[in-house]
């Protein structure tokens, strides 16, 4: 999926931060979360220890990558779990929908994915004549006013109670208005019971499939993701391609720094193995399993040693949560499936560097993403990475739309301060003007407006330095 | 969609620079460990911090404590799985009358809309609990149906003390899971909750409002 238009980061970011009531809606839930995790590792040296393990069998998963996915395949197929390849995100869409058809299958209820989000399969079935319904609470609620998640664990983050007590005494049949969390939770769970009771399928993301046994795990709070993956009589699990781990021991350590990076649980309510289909004897699950693999530029950034970091990604969000551009702007700004920092790095090298080409300098580099990142993806140097496949075509390079970031202005201004550089006389005149006229440059001309955008205009030295030193007697020695 | 595979793998095979294996080293894990009594107040603080409630039983009276629990909540009925141990047991120590025990014996498909509406709670067995975070060890099944423990509103789960494992580490290699593992097993900490709105916790908002273990104190 690459876009087309070039999308501006800092202008949708520039909007948002005119919004006082986003603004305290995201402060004051990442706040919470930064604290909540903190509480969660009060041993520096044990969450060292267990960022290390992860981060290994995490980078262990991804150099036996197409090993383990052939054996994730072959396992789970023992299991009676029909796995399917999609190389797009259209792909896995049609082989979802041909699925359902097949079925006769016309409502689908969803657990929470992310995976399903980048490939936009709810307009894509709605299109196509199946009814998808979210089920998470959060995103049950985004769903209702069409809009996105704005955060990849907490989707209606950037939502306050008002604004959903407001929606659900609208968009609910026969919905009084409350402001209370636990009667909006239970109009909620009251509806999407019947859902659950009626739905023909159910789809789900996967937390981590393990290779040896051939098992789904999916990590919840809710009971959605159990309701729709063990009620329908068809459960579809998509999960993107890097999502393998060798064995359930390496899913022990990666679901400890899971839940606590995540939301600062030590634990979360449930961890569902699902490792088959309804077995012979069973009197319940669903009757058949099927998990679709997507690429979608998983595997471009795969060929890349640096870049490939980026799949050891287990999808918590302490990167947004402790980001601050992110707490700023909220998740919506980046025009992005994956906001904040992982979103960052993932969606130019999914969709292009080029197209994306500011959300990669959308950050101040402070660090934070990188210092909580649970399996360590050094994602400041990765952006710095990024920042130049924006503007150059390395040979080499397999990022997506290399080199097409490369503005005009820019080159033919490096070219023209070399040109002066190059030349002493050329010099020499060019700093006579810059210090004696510089300081009357009107801030709104090109290149200067770029700078002066965000910060106040620079007033250069009346005179310059080696001016100074001839005048003063000094010498260069 | 054998071409899409073939495709994905080649690429992967293509770009994946072969290398030495990081080595995993799980002393942090390992070294989560704690005495059996200690085990149990682990778990039970844990859980109990997610609302999870606690009944206290001995091998031999935990039946009566069940039956005295639903007769407190005035309770029209329980359903439970009559081929397991624990459901056997509960069965045949079951009075008549009060709360009814329904059998989950047929396919769900025979009942769904009775079990989504009319059934009040589900009574499931543990094949063990994890003391680290607070924690139990499910494995649904013939015997004891997946839904069972989370479809009705109430989910009752028998626990025996001698049974709690440190870790879900610990846990994963002493029950043998990461050789192999029945089509379903889960680790469940408390009831149904959410925080999706203003990070304002709510419970019940899919599965089960309460979930209520009967530890059975069983350890020498
Ligand atoms: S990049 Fe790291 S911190 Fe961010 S979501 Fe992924 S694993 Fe979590």
């Amino acid at each position: 999926m690459h876009a087309e238009r070039e999308i501006l980061f800092r202008e949708s970011a520039a909007a948002a931060l005119l919004d006082p009531q986003l603004r305290a809606n995201f402060r004051r839930a990442m706040d919470g979360l930064i604290s909540k995790r903190q509480a969660q590792f009060p041993d520096p040296r044990d969450l060292q220890e267990l960022r290390d393990l992860s981060t290994a069998i995490r980078s262990r998963s991804l150099l036996r990558l197409p090993e383990l996915l052939e054996q994730l395949e072959a396992s789970c197929t023992k299991n009676g779990i029909q796995v399917h390849w999609a190389e797009t995100c259209e792909q896995a869409n049609e082989l979802i929908l041909g699925l359902l058809q097949a079925r006769g299958a016309k409502t689908l209820v969803k657990g929470k994915s992310m995976v399903s989000e980048e490939m936009h399969l709810n307009a894509f079935l709605e299109a196509n004549g199946v009814e998808a319904i979210e089920s998470d609470l959060g995103e049950y609620i985004i769903q209702l006013d069409g809009e996105t998640p704005s955060h990849i664990i907490m989707p209606a983050i950037h939502k306050n109670k008002d604004q959903i007590a407001r929606q659900f005494s609208q968009k609910i049949k026969d919905a009084k208005y409350t402001e209370d969390v636990d009667e909006l939770t239970a109009m909620a769970r009251k509806v999407l019971r019947q859902k659950f009771l009626e739905a023909d399928a159910g789809l789900s993301g996967v937390n981590f499939a393990v290779a040896e046994t051939g098992t789904l795990c999916l990590v919840e709070n809710e009971g959605n993701g159990r309701m729709s993956t063990h009620v329908p009589p068809l459960h579809i699990a998509v999960m993107g391609l890097e999502k393998v781990v060798a064995d359930l021991e390496s899913v022990a350590p990666l679901y400890a720094i899971l839940t606590r990076s995540a939301t600062g649980q030590a634990v979360s309510t449930y961890f569902n193995l699902i490792t088959g289909p309804r077995g012979a004897d069973e009197k319940d699950g669903p009757r058949e399993v099927h998990l679709v693999i997507l690429d979608n530029g998983r595997s471009r950034i795969y060929a890349d040693p640096e870049l490939r970091a980026t799949l050891r990604c287990i999808r918590c969000g302490a990167c947004m949560n402790h980001c601050p551009v992110y707490t700023r702007v909220g998740g919506h700004a980046y025009e992005a499936v994956y906001p904040g920092p992982i979103g960052k790095i993932l969606t130019p090298q999914m969709e292009g560097v080029g197209v994306r080409h500011d959300l990669v300098h959308g950050s101040s580099l402070c660090g934070a993403c990188g210092e909580v990142c649970p399996v360590e993806i050094p994602i400041p140097e990765i952006l710095v990475r990024l920042r130049r496949e924006a503007t150059h075509s390395d040979p080499g390079s397999q990022v997506a739309g290399k080199g097409t970031g490369r503005l005009a202005s820019e080159d033919w201004t490096w070219r023209l301060w070399a040109a002066v550089l190059k030349r002493p006389a050329l010099y020499r005149l060019a700093t006579w003007f810059a210090t004696r006229l510089g300081g009357a440059l009107p801030a709104g001309v090109p290149l200067l407006r770029e700078w002066t955008r965000t910060r106040t205009q620079p007033v250069p030295a009346r005179r310059s330095l080696s001016e100074r030193m001839r005048a003063e007697g000094g010498s260069h020695d | 969609m054998t071409d899409a595979r073939t495709a994905i793998l080649g690429r992967l095979r293509a770009g994946g620079g072969e290398g030495p294996l990081p080595p995993l080293d799980t002393a942090v894990m390992e070294r989560r460990q704690w005495p059996p009594a200690e085990r149990v107040a682990r778990l039970r603080r844990g859980m109990e911090a997610v609302h999870t409630e606690f009944l206290d039983a001995t091998p031999a009276d935990w039946p009566a404590v069940v039956r005295a629990f639903c007769d407190r909540e005035a309770l029209p009925n329980l359903m439970f799985g009559p081929a397991s141990e624990a459901g056997a047991a509960l069965a045949a120590a079951w009075p008549a009358g009060g709360t009814q025990l329904l059998p989950y014996d047929r396919p769900v498909e025979a009942f769904k809309e009775e079990l989504f509406t009319t059934v009040a709670a589900g009574f499931t067995g543990t094949v063990g609990g994890v003391a680290e975070t607070g924690g139990l060890l499910l494995m649904p099944g013939p015997a004891e149906p997946r839904l069972l423990s989370l479809v009705p509103p109430i989910h009752l789960a028998l626990l025996r003390a001698s049974t709690l494992q440190d870790s879900l580490w610990h846990a994963v290699k002493a029950l043998g899971w990461g050789r192999s593992l029945p089509p379903n097993a889960l680790l469940i900490s408390g009831p149904s909750k959410t925080a999706d709105i203003e990070q304002t916790l709510a419970y019940g908002v899919h599965g089960p409002k309460r979930l209520i273990v009967v530890l059975v104190h069983d350890l020498a």
